[in-house]
């Protein structure tokens, strides 16, 4: 029988709370990872004789400490106290330390592992790097697989990131409730950097970094079990949700990218989708809105209209109005301009994004929005121009590929 | 006699799944629904969207809206079977089909059924891509 796949999902489950509690033990990330990954060994041996423990993050930190704490003790030569015999009669110890493990504490020690994840020294992609491998417990290989660079090279850049940690020294107090508001919002952004660096991959690099879309979902779904009751989680949660749900329509056969009204509905995947609309309808029921809520509240739009034509544009000309005043952005400006081209044309669409031109001269999307407006309104020459400008500046062959496509119609309309 | 066979597991742990565990329980869990679908045993089945997606109102003299399922427990309910068995043993064997086919943490409440009002919803379906 196959017990290597259900403990391994027992095992992944459990890791962030008892990596919280073990690094809120030993106060230092190595000595955590090592205690649990001791415990894990012992769980892969015993388990499938006696089957899993009640409570799998309790045992795993009972029997994580120990090891770890004999660890320290052979170490400064001391003699071991009698913590083995607790060890090896771990069915009297189980019930009783379960119910000693400070159910209160769960929450901030989760907390406190994805936010020290998060330290504003580290730059984006090392965040990343370090929430997947501490967090979600992802192999370097794996890491590495994801980044498409070598494992040597992911190693190196997790150890930097961990010591640059240790240096920065992490907060054990248990936080207030400003304190934690800010981790909160610290860590949903974090989470968001890692489903989008999934997410945002096109091609053939979009295969290989499904894995970080997955992982951002399922750190989100983390946080949300956490914090069952903030509305930007859930709207958090929502947003990955009904972006993700679109994956398979997302990109042809040749990964060429298939905007969202030529996208194949039935390629979306109902049950992602039912669960973004769940939590974004939970979420908007607490009236305290908030960026990620709006943008899952404009994804859900989408997802409920069955044809493009369907789309409710002028709600989403609101949603981007509100997205604008809560988190102003010249691309937010942008997004709004294609709701408004739908409602009140493309005069005005144009007339939004023309004084964004110098904020946004070296952005791909918005010489392509505006090409395209441009187009609609049969300004040729402009659009052209506006085109060649969003090919010069295209992140990937798929990016350039999709523009050259408008451009080839422009061509044929004036031949 | 009916019975409702109702599916509780960590969902965090359902949740960890890989890709080809799950892909390979669901395939196994198929085998034991045809059985009993077979046989004319198998009435209405659901998978449950995770508590993190449930809602409960709570009655009383305020009627109270809470985020999250009605109780938080260690495992939590997944999902059911509504199922026809001859006996108690008979609903017990089935309950272990299940358990072989999908192994490891979790447990199977069987609770008869007393009354069921098997009205058709009128779901459309999207066609398959």
């Amino acid at each position: 029988m196959n017990d290597i796949g259900w403990i391994d999902a027992v095992l992944t489950a459990a890791r962030p709370q008892a990596m919280g509690a073990l690094l809120r033990y030993f106060r230092d990330l190595d000595t955590a990872e090592e205690a649990f990954q001791e415990a894990c060994l012992r769980a892969l041996r015993t388990w499938p004789q006696n089957g899993p423990p009640r409570d799998a993050a309790a045992w795993l930190i009972f029997v994580g400490r120990n090891a770890a704490m004999d660890d320290v003790r052979r170490r400064a030569k001391q003699v071991a106290l009698p913590d083995e015999a607790a060890i090896s009669d771990l069915d009297d110890a189980e019930s009783e330390m379960a119910d000693r493990l400070d159910g209160e504490h769960y929450r901030d020690d989760i907390l406190r592992l994805l936010f020290i994840c998060c330290h504003p020294e580290l730059p984006a992609t090392q965040q990343i790097a370090l929430a997947l491998r501490i967090v979600c417990g992802l192999s370097v290989r794996q890491i590495a697989r994801a980044f498409l660079v070598g494992e040597a090279a992911m190693e190196q850049r997790i150890t930097r990131a961990k010591a640059r940690i240790a240096d920065a020294g992490m907060a054990f107090e248990t936080p207030g409730a400003p304190e934690r508001a800010e981790r909160l919002t610290t860590v949903s952004a974090m989470i968001y950097l890692v489903f989008n660096e999934g997410y945002s991959a096109r091609g053939d690099e979009a295969k290989t970094r499904a894995t970080l879309a997955g992982e951002g979902i399922w750190l989100v779904r983390l946080l949300l079990r956490v914090f069952p009751q903030e509305p930007e989680v859930m709207g958090l949660a929502a947003l990955m949700l009904l972006q993700q749900a679109r994956a398979g329509a997302r990109f042809d056969a040749d990964g060429a990218i298939i905007l969202l009204e030529h996208q194949d509905r039935r390629l979306w995947d109902d049950k992602r989708i039912a669960e973004g609309l769940a939590l974004i309808d939970k979420a908007m029921r607490h009236r305290r809105p908030g960026p990620y809520q709006v943008q899952a509240a404009i994804a859900a739009l989408h997802a409920r209209a069955e044809r493009p034509e369907d789309t409710d544009w002028a709600q989403i000309d609101l949603l981007y109005a509100n997205l604008e005043r809560l988190q102003p952005s010249p691309v937010v400006t942008l997004n709004r301009a294609v709701a408004v081209n739908k409602v009140r044309g493309p005069e005005a669409a144009l007339e939004m994004i023309e004084p964004l031109g110098p904020k946004l001269s070296s952005y791909f999307y918005f010489h392509g929005v505006k090409g395209a407006l441009l187009q609609q309104l049969d300004r040729r020459a402009e659009a052209r121009a506006a085109f060649d400008r969003a090919i010069a500046l295209a992140n990937t062959p798929a990016e350039a590929a999709h523009i050259r496509r408008h451009l080839d119609h422009l061509n044929k309309a004036s031949a | 006699m009916l019975y409702a066979i109702l599916c509780y597991n960590s969902e965090a742990a359902v949740g960890s799944w890989s890709k080809e565990y799950h892909d390979e329980t669901m395939a196994k869990l198929r085998v034991v629904n045809d059985k009993l679908a077979r046989q004319g045993r198998l009435g209405p089945v659901a998978r449950l969207l995770p508590t993190t997606a449930a809602t409960t109102l709570r009655k009383g003299r305020e009627q109270l809206v809470i985020d999250g399922p009605f109780a938080e427990t260690k495992e939590q309910l997944l999902g059911f079977y509504i199922i026809d068995c001859v006996s108690l043993d008979a609903a017990i064997e089935t309950a272990k089909e299940l358990a072989v086919a999908n192994p490891g943490t979790g447990s199977y409440e069987i609770r008869p059924v007393a009354e069921l009002n098997d009205h058709r919803l009128a779901i459309e379906r999207k066609p398959a891509a």
